[in-house]
């Protein structure tokens, strides 16, 4: 399966490489049946009529244009300077001239022009406007899938445009045609029906904690508890369900319960929100957006808790922080009725909603939890910013907390930290390569070239440094980079989670 | 919809190969779908693979990782109690792959 697919060469100098036009366009992802998307609301295929899909996309292109001033203003914009040309990890690693952000913008700004503009439709050719034809909606279907919406070009765009929001919004016009792509919609399904992307029931998710007490019991002797559906408990953790099922992610799950345990701070899990990540913001959909956020709502509202955690996920963090506040009501904002009575449940003295990383920050410079640092001594660690986290959110009181707080809690667990050089971490970080609902094995050669930046930002340290940890605070770097890593000559074990670390450390029972 | 062809008879699977009935799983599809994975089935992998079913039956999913090594360990031998053994099974992943070949869905999500 995956034997065919290599990692590229190291760049000796990280300039602009050489372009080779053309070679992405058969990356393609499949495309969801028809089960799929009209489990969520979209049309199961595109009209046989094209006439009736092209009418379709122009109608559902002015309506996002009207509702997103945001989206007009990025498609007006661009002047072409080609200052974020160089900064995406896709263009890097694919060399795929249509993978340079502007490019990418381009293929719907052409169409924007065309049927949106006065000159675009009197002059089409001189503009840049062309018709919208089946061939270029087969074109988005292939390069708006090869981006992570990582927003790093943004970083470096003198008007700030958001190629992000442009790939959402591609996302959202071909789901309304009854284009969408199966990795994403399969698994938004499965959050309705099942409660979680990762479609595991309650009685599975049930079995799998009671076998993680029983392995901490046997690591530690202390019973840690990992609770499921607690009614009246303090805290409610809101967490990827990969951290449920997979490597390295379970052990971070271990980290956060032995935090609460240390803590003294009750929490639960809940089956019916067993789920941080949001998929609904990566196709660019209002409606699964909300709908998705609501399940934790209704969650908090049954279980009566005080606080609402978040666990390491990047895009779930963005969608939480960002967003939460007027979508459900955790934070100011909404003011339907039971985003009143939400308000009115939980504890406002403490950041509503709040990051585990928070959480574990606040105790350790309050003096409750302490370490055993020489634990982590067989690491030497440096820390990969997740894009979602770096870019669309903060953490703690002050500008930056973001990137502080994690890393202040890796120097707090272990001894050897090492920064990978500048233009690759904070608000400059690259992408893992598997971001934006792009996670899925046939894309895998897409996300290999993805890595490529970096990998070769980890390369330089574990040459300089003999770093031999990469924390991460999301599911999906965790993921993509223990598939990705092997291939470029490492061991997969190389990436954690930060929890993963504070779990090596943390003294439990003994203070 | 894609299928393949086993011993005469035709299995409905996804565009990955993974079967889609998983009812109509039996020892020879799960032999073919090895095969297309280049993966050599030894009796080591057929504990792994019936032990995935078990637990699928039950569960409804199929289990993490480090519940499946766990189990593993304590049924057939501590030596295969960890990750390493699993991937030296399943290049791929002991998740993706072994389930493939076991006739389970695909693990969806950030895994």
């Amino acid at each position: 399966m995956a034997d065919a697919i290599t990692a590229p060469p190291y760049r000796i100098i990280p300039i602009i490489p050489a372009l080779k036009p053309g070679s992405m366009a058969g990356s393609i992802p499949y495309i969801a049946n028809e089960k799929m998307q009209e489990a969520i609301g979209f049309p199961g295929k595109l009209a046989d009529n094209w006439q009736e899909t092209h009418d379709a996309v122009i109608a559902k292109m002015g309506e996002l244009l009207s509702k997103y001033r945001s989206l007009k203003v990025y498609l007006d914009a661009c002047v072409h300077c080609g200052a974020c040309s160089d900064k995406c990890h896709y263009f890097i690693g694919t060399q795929d001239p249509k993978n340079m952000p502007v490019a990418r913008q381009d293929l719907m700004r052409s169409i924007y022009r065309r049927y949106f503009t006065l000159p675009g439709k009197l002059f089409p050719k001189l503009v840049g406007a062309r018709d919208l034809t089946r061939e270029v909606l087969d074109e988005w279907y292939s390069y708006y899938n090869q981006c992570s919406e990582c927003r790093r070009c943004s970083v470096f765009c003198p008007y700030g445009i958001d190629t992000a929001e442009i790939t959402m919004a591609a996302k959202e016009i071909l789901d309304s045609v009854g284009y969408g792509q199966k990795y994403s919609n399969e698994i938004i399904g499965k959050v309705h029906k099942i409660g979680n992307n990762l479609g595991l029931p309650g009685p599975a998710l049930e079995n799998t904690l009671e076998g993680l007490e029983e392995d901490v019991k046997e690591d530690t002797g202390i019973d840690v508890r990992f609770p499921l559906d607690v009614k009246g408990a303090e805290v409610l953790l809101i967490t990827p369900s990969a951290d449920f099922f997979a490597e390295p992610h379970i052990d971070s799950l271990i980290g956060y319960a032995k935090v609460f345990h240390a803590s003294g701070v009750s929490w639960t899990l809940s089956s019916m929100a067993s789920e941080a990540g949001n998929f609904g913001m990566f196709i660019g959909n209002y409606e699964q957006l909300r709908k998705i956020a609501l399940r934790v709502r209704e969650a908090a509202l049954e279980l009566g808790v005080k606080r609402i955690v978040v666990g390491e996920c990047g895009h779930a963090w963005r969608v939480a922080y960002s967003f939460w506040n007027t979508l459900i009501g955790v934070g100011a904002g909404a003011n339907d009725p039971y985003a009143i009575q939400l308000q009115n449940q939980l504890d406002l003295r403490y950041k509503q909603p709040m990051h585990i990383c928070e959480f574990t920050w606040d105790l350790i410079q309050r003096g409750g939890l302490s370490f055993d640092k020489e634990a982590n001594d067989k690491h030497i660690i440096t820390f990969h910013d997740s894009c979602n986290v770096a870019r669309a959110s903060r953490m703690g009181d002050l500008p930056g907390g973001q990137f502080e707080i994690p890393r202040n809690i890796i120097k707090t667990v272990a001894n050897n930290f090492v920064e990978m050089r500048d233009n690759t971490t904070r608000e400059k970080t690259f992408c893992c390569g598997g971001g934006g609902g792009l996670l899925t094995d046939e894309l895998l050669d897409l996300r290999v070239k993805g890595a490529l930046p970096r990998m070769e930002a980890l390369q330089q340290v574990t040459d300089s440094h003999g770093v031999n940890f990469m924390a991460t605070i999301c599911a999906i770097c965790k993921a993509q980079f223990t598939k990705v890593l092997p291939i470029y000559g490492f061991d997969r074990r190389v990436v954690g989670g930060v929890h993963q670390l504070v779990s090596n450390a943390i003294k439990l029972g003994d203070k | 919809m894609a299928s393949i062809e086993v011993g005469g008879k035709s299995y409905e699977t996804d565009e990955e190969g993974y079967l889609v009935n998983l009812a109509e799983w039996n020892p020879d599809v799960g032999n073919y779908i090895a095969k297309e994975e280049k993966v050599d089935m030894t009796d080591n992998h057929w504990e792994v693979v019936n032990f995935l079913r078990e637990y699928y039956d039950e569960y409804q999913i199929a289990p993490a990782v480090r519940v499946l090594t766990k189990a593993i360990g304590k049924k057939f031998g501590a030596e295969k109690g960890n990750s390493q053994y699993l991937y030296d099974l399943f290049p791929y992943g002991p998740a993706k792959q072994a389930c493939k070949i076991a006739g389970l869905p695909k693990p969806t999500g950030c895994v």
